[in-house]
């Protein structure tokens, strides 16, 4: 997918005014903060086991050649194949050809968006293939012509209404507006499709080494069909989804669900190892594409810590300038924290110059985080990065260099407060508030600024030590 | 730890420990005499609050903006009987510097604060954000420098006013008094870089008058984040909004917060949409009451 993130500031405009999406990011309160909340009570040790999942995160990331290998021998004692992709049109190729090979049509897909990174769906449809994606909500953006705004809910932009407006439009049915009925219209669309497709498309949550297996993290059924009805099963993830054992995987699980949805467990943890043997129903060939797509280039940096993510969405549930402009403000595949950290490093510093300083650094995605990747310091550093590159406005640079230098000299420092906080008490009035101040247009256009005192705490001390 | 303390056990004089019960109202000054045996500040481990020698560290936006703030700090910490110290040269910790990804002049004003302040016993700030800066981020600014080992020695020793005030000194009674209900916004940088949560609290319970209503995500942002407010003005503005409403939903007559950045966003907000009623008020100040003229 082209990474658009250097309209943020234009499109998050728009997103602020938009009363529906506004409405609609209200529902991030719900199962995805609270539910979070409460669930992780039922965790008497949630810290020792967030740090546990850390550390099996960077014991991978350590050796991740080494699990990466096991993993393929493992994979292909059981019957996959295992495709190593450098960069997104390397999997697109795979897919493409896989598809020529097995002769298939029409490839059904579950929730994934390693292959929104890719624009998978595009590179079939033009090579002829027809893609249903089956997982609700991208069911419904796929009517819709949309990319998903959020990792775990992709439609969380858009409200019921919306749904069921372009439910009736695009289904040619009677309009209706209940939440069962629209997920039945939607099923019954989409049951001929799972028993007509030639190739079912899926992500992976994890992949085990030990057992060559793909994991997989869901709540509609439509995953367990995608993997299991087609006579082709492809899996397509990124490198860093491996862990060792299935004893590292437990672990995970007990945090994914958990920081993701607000659930003890999701409906469907689905583990696929191999092919369906001789007898036993199931894919007759199962390809699992592992894609690079800059990962690598983030180990042994001071980035490596990102590739603990395992894709929860707890960052951006928390995240409060998500919870005002949504994810397609950020304009790629992956918004809030983790979105602008990725945006920056498996894209470039260039293309999204708002992305790490779009923050408060509140850190409340840091303390979300069920890996404990710091993510308000990663973005501390895409900060740095971008300084030292000399990526950021002039007037920015001026500040920064103007600030530093008067701070530095206490008697200049005086001097200049001393006469600027009585500017800034005079321009205040008598209601002791400033309205407009040029330079800081973006704090008065939406706030006043309290007025100064009128003296300085230094010039206060000194009258009061005399 | 209480080993290498023996040997330098100062005894307060009786006088002035009197002197200091009197002042202020302390019912219990023997009792607990001060044992902080939390292992970080062995060095004073015995001694009365008159022989630790605090740095107040203003921080530039109270020393511009609400000089009050800085003022009512110095009558609490003085009040609990510490002799405070006000360096004069000090301006600022580095931080809008640091957060804007400029290192190196982050790394020089962080060089001034510690020339400053490492030969007090404490180092408090009225603000978790300039306290954090030191205590959290300190230790990164300064990795690998030959001044890393004084500067974790500068991070053991300093701390946000609250924190200061019921962790350290233990007060058990504030001169403030606030007739009416508050409630309290929890800003970023105190709660989440050095755990202020139900410190500001305690101390509140303990203002005459005072009633505490919490608010609907009393810890979320309030918008602020330095300079985003006004790089991403109305995404800031968005934020504090949110803000807004939960505090105004309580009824209560004034927020109180630690953080002066937060202050002036809540109230520049507040008053934008219109309310001139609700106050907005630093923590210090509600501790301290109105200074005596």
């Amino acid at each position: 997918m082209q990474i658009a993130s250097l309209q943020f500031k234009a499109r998050a405009g728009a997103k602020l005014a938009d009363v529906k999406l506004q409405a609609a990011l209200r529902k991030l309160q719900g199962n995805f903060v609270k539910g979070r909340a409460e669930r992780m009570l039922e965790l008497d040790n949630f810290e020792e086991i967030r740090s546990a999942a850390a550390a099996i995160r960077d014991r991978t990331l350590a050796n991740l050649d080494v699990y990466l290998e096991t993993f393929e021998r493992n994979a292909t004692a059981r019957g996959a194949v295992v495709h190593w992709a450098e960069t997104t049109d390397d999997v697109n190729r795979i897919v493409c050809e896989l598809a020529a090979r097995y002769d298939v049509k029409k490839v059904i897909k579950s929730k994934s968006m390693v292959t929104e990174e890719c624009s998978l769906n595009d590179a079939l449809e033009s090579a002829g293939v027809q893609v249903v994606e089956t997982d609700l909500g991208e069911y419904i953006l796929q009517l819709a012509k949309e990319p998903p705004s959020h990792i775990i809910a992709p439609v969380i932009h858009k409200g019921r209404e919306e749904i069921a407006d372009l439910f009736a439009e695009k289904h040619h049915l009677p309009r209706n507006s209940d939440p069962a009925a629209l997920t039945r219209e939607a099923r019954e669309q989409l049951r001929g499709h799972f028993l007509t497709a030639g190739m079912g498309i899926s992500g992976a949550n994890f992949v085990v080494a030990e057992t060559g297996s793909t994991v997989i993290v869901t709540n509609e059924g439509n995953g367990r069909m995608t993997t299991t009805l087609p006579r082709v099963h492809v899996a397509i993830t990124g490198i860093e989804k491996v862990v060792a054992t299935r004893e590292d995987l437990t672990t995970l699980l007990r945090l994914l669900p958990r920081s993701a949805t607000g659930q003890s467990i999701t409906n469907y943890i689905s583990i696929t190892s191999g092919t369906a043997e001789a007898g036993e129903s199931g894919p007759q060939h199962f390809h699992v594409i592992l894609l690079d797509g800059g990962r690598s280039k983030l180990l042994g940096t001071d980035m490596q810590e990102m590739l603990r993510c395992i894709r929860c969405g707890a960052c951006m549930n928390h995240c409060p300038v998500y919870q005002s402009v949504g994810g397609h403000a950020y304009g790629w595949v992956y918004p809030g924290p983790m979105g602008s950290i990725l945006t920056s490093t498996l894209g470039s510093l260039e293309q999204a110059l708002d992305l790490p300083q779009a923050a408060t650094l509140c850190n409340q995605c840091g303390v979300v985080c069920p890996v404990k990747i710091p993510l308000a310091d990663l973005m501390r550093k895409l900060r740095e990065r971008q300084f030292a590159r000399g990526l950021r406005p002039w007037p920015e640079h001026a500040g920064l260099w103007l600030w530093g230098r008067v701070a530095r000299y206490p008697s200049l420092y005086a001097l200049l407060s001393s006469v600027g906080v009585r500017v800034l008490a005079w321009l205040g009035g008598s209601q002791r508030l400033i309205h407009y101040l040029p330079f800081a247009g973006g704090w008065t256009k939406g706030r006043d600024l309290p007025a100064p005192q009128g003296k300085t705490f230094r010039e206060l001390y000194a009258q009061r030590k005399r | 730890m209480c080993a290498a303390t023996a040997g330098i056990e100062i005894i307060a004089p009786a006088a002035l420990w009197q002197n200091e019960r009197a002042q202020c109202g302390w019912e219990h000054y023997e009792e607990r005499g001060y044992n902080i045996s939390n292992g970080r500040d062995e060095h004073s481990n015995t001694r009365g609050p008159a022989l630790m020698r605090v740095g107040l560290f203003v921080t530039c936006l109270v020393d511009l903006m609400r000089p009050s703030i800085a003022m009512a700090a110095l009558r609490l910490l003085e009040g609990a009987g510490c002799t405070v110290e006000v360096p004069r040269a000090q301006t600022c910790c580095g931080q809008p510097g640091y957060n804007s990804g400029d290192r190196d002049s982050a790394l020089v004003l962080a060089r001034k604060v510690l020339g400053e302040f490492e030969d007090y016993d404490y180092v408090v700030a009225p603000s978790g954000s300039c306290a954090g800066m030191i205590k959290a981020h300190y230790p990164d600014l300064f990795a690998g420098d030959i001044d890393a080992p004084r500067a974790a020695a500068l991070c053991a020793k300093t701390f946000e006013l609250c924190d200061f005030l019921a962790n350290v000194l233990k007060i058990d009674a504030v001169p403030g008094r606030y007739d009416g209900t508050i409630t309290y916004h929890d800003s970023c940088s105190g709660l989440r870089e050095l755990g202020v949560k139900q410190q500001p609290r305690s101390l509140l319970a303990k203002v005459a008058g005072l009633k505490i209503e919490e608010m609907n995500e009393a810890e979320a942002c309030c918008g602020f984040g330095g300079t985003f407010s006004v790089k991403f003005g109305d995404i800031s503005t968005h934020i504090t909004d949110r803000k807004c409403e939960n505090l105004c939903a309580t009824g209560a007559k004034a927020v109180v917060l630690g953080d002066l950045g937060c202050m002036l966003n809540i109230e520049g907000r507040l008053r934008r949409r219109g309310d001139d009623k609700t106050q907005v008020l630093h923590v210090a100040e509600v501790l301290a009451g109105p200074e005596e003229k």
